[in-house]
């Protein structure tokens, strides 16, 4: 009953136009420009067989891919959780000069062409780079190298985790410190009891949607990583390096999989939005 | 005695320093180094690489594909916008998924998905290779691949804004007789316009730098099927550094167009 009666005011609720219009417009274009192709990739590897199947993905090659692509994604996402929350903190709580415009620069890496990234990482960290050379000469190989690829990386991802944390520290009551230093806690105390459960949440999500990006991220890391099979080579360039050779079935079997990754991370993503919802709900 | 409402001050200069420190050395730095490069030969040769015909018909292609994704994905923005934040139905949820979906796959895997679907061995290439219409390897791939990568952005933009709008004027402005199309253009689009505006900013920005799904399904045919970053590649690649960098440094100062422009669009909606 009172399922058709929610159901009877939704329908009744319809008191503005287009229903019909935009649902026909978003579900032909969602279908053509993403179903369609979405279910040839998924139609492509079940003409595979399942021993070929298993055989792509579990080649030796294909898992120091996976191996390399989970290491430097986490190490890249754990730098920016680390640098990321700094930097949130710095930008909101304190007050310096060119406070404004390094504020707008943080959105950099999401609107720079990631080519452009890759050279321009490449010609900071490379043997003859600016950074690269003192690297170098202390025996650290920055470039065409894991670390290379963690570096790309972290540029990549650096905007996610200070911008879901900026806005959640700005929404953050002064008085709340205030209270609990009314209360007798000390600095340390407020840092870790009051501030740092409010930001957990977003900081989590931003440190899941940079890690998300880093393991897809492939334009940069075509530059820097020198594209080495078995030491340097990431999921998506092994992807690559199939296709450039004919190879569909392989590369579509492996991604594939990386998709499957894809999809259990977004649905942590998703779990963790609810979760932050009910916290500021409860609240 | 120490205030346990802020950080003792050697405190907050080592954590300024720290946050400065990684940013100079993963954002500023390498920026800086673009420009450095581009002009280490002087203005002559960065003008000329500029000028370069490969240069200008990849400048082309991608103003092209920027020219026919922007305006689709647009349409599509507002209009799954409209359906998502005014109406009530079934598989809502399922919609915004699939919205979302193109930020999730790697670039690479959404060029493979194209190859898939239209390249010479795929499920619909040979039949539109035999009437004369090839997409893979050529500029109509470009164009498909780039609005598949872009699509979320118009939508993703607008749909908060229209959450957290309502549509309550949307309702009294048809209870006093506005017809669908004059209620839109008159309420809604005034209201969510700097959000459109963004949406498309970011969108064009998207098409202009994709790299790697253009990538796939280009086949690097010089002169043809070139967009910007992969011209920049091939110049790399061939060991033309300065022209490599003199292209790149015109993406970056597009890329520094863009954060103005959301700047001004932050400051237009803030008053």
């Amino acid at each position: 009953m009172e399922e058709r009666l929610t159901k009877f005011i939704n329908k009744k609720h319809r008191l503005l136009p287009g229903f019909n219009l935009t649902l026909g417009v978003a579900t032909t274009y969602l279908g053509l420009v993403v179903i369609l192709p979405l279910s040839t990739l998924i139609l492509k590897t079940a003409q595979m067989g399942w021993g070929d199947f298993v055989n792509t993905v579990m080649a030796p090659r294909a898992l120091a891919a996976y191996k390399l692509s989970l290491i430097t994604s986490l190490v890249s996402a754990m730098v920016n959780a680390v640098f990321g929350l700094l930097v949130a903190w710095v930008l909101v709580r304190y007050q310096f000069f060119g406070k404004k415009i390094i504020d707008a620069c943080m959105d950099i890496p999401f609107a720079l062409p990631t080519a452009v990234a890759g050279i321009a990482l490449c010609a900071t960290y490379s043997s003859n780079g600016i950074l690269g050379s003192y690297l170098y000469a202390w025996g650290i190989q920055s470039a065409f190298s894991p670390l290379g690829i963690i570096i790309a990386l972290t540029f990549i991802g650096m905007p996610f985790v200070v911008r879901t944390v900026e806005p959640v520290l700005k929404d953050l009551d002064k008085e709340l410190e205030e209270v609990a230093a009314s209360l007798g806690a000390n600095r340390a105390q407020i840092i870790w009891k009051v501030i740092f459960p409010t930001l957990l949440p977003a900081w989590i999500t931003g440190f899941t949607l940079a890690f998300a990006r880093a393991l897809g991220e492939y334009g940069s890391i075509a530059f820097i990583s020198g594209n080495m099979p078995m030491k340097t080579e990431i999921a998506p360039l092994l992807i690559m390096t199939k296709l450039e050779q004919y190879d569909y079935a392989g590369a579509t079997a492996i991604a594939l999989v990386m998709l499957g990754g894809s999809f259990v991370l977004l649905l942590f993503i998703n779990g963790l939005q609810q979760w932050k919802q009910r916290r500021t709900f409860n609240e | 005695m120490n205030n346990p409402t802020t950080e003792p001050l050697w405190v907050k200069w080592g954590l300024l320093t720290l946050a400065l420190a990684f940013l100079f050395c993963f954002l500023f730095i390498p920026l800086i180094m673009i420009f450095i490069r581009a002009f280490s030969e002087g203005l002559g040769l960065y003008w000329a690489s500029l000028r370069d015909p490969e240069a200008l018909s990849a400048m082309k292609l991608t103003l092209y594909a920027i020219l026919v994704s922007v305006p689709l994905n647009t349409f599509f923005g507002i209009c799954a916008a409209w359906l998502i934040t005014k109406f009530q139905f079934r598989g809502k949820q399922l919609l915004l998924s699939l919205i979302d979906l193109p930020f999730t796959i790697s670039p690479v895997i959404s060029g493979l998905m194209f190859v898939l679907l239209f390249g010479s061995r795929g499920f619909f290439g040979p039949w539109l290779i035999d009437h004369g219409c090839s997409i893979v390897f050529h500029t109509p791939g470009i164009i498909l691949v780039t609005t598949f990568v872009t699509f979320p952005f118009v939508a993703r933009e607008l749909i908060p804004l229209m959450q957290s709008q309502g549509s309550d004027e949307e309702i009294a402005a048809m209870t006093l007789g506005a017809n669908g199309w004059q209620t839109f253009t008159r309420v809604t689009l005034p209201n969510i316009q700097w959000g459109l505006v963004y949406g498309i900013v970011l969108c064009t920005a998207r098409a202009a730098g994709e790299f790697g799904a253009v990538s796939v399904v280009s086949g690097h045919i010089q002169g043809l099927t070139n967009t910007l970053p992969l011209h920049i590649e091939i110049l790399y690649n061939e060991y033309n550094f300065t022209a490599a960098f003199a292209v790149s440094s015109l993406m970056v100062l597009a890329a520094l167009l863009t954060l103005i422009l959301k700047q001004y669009i932050e400051w237009k909606t803030e008053r």
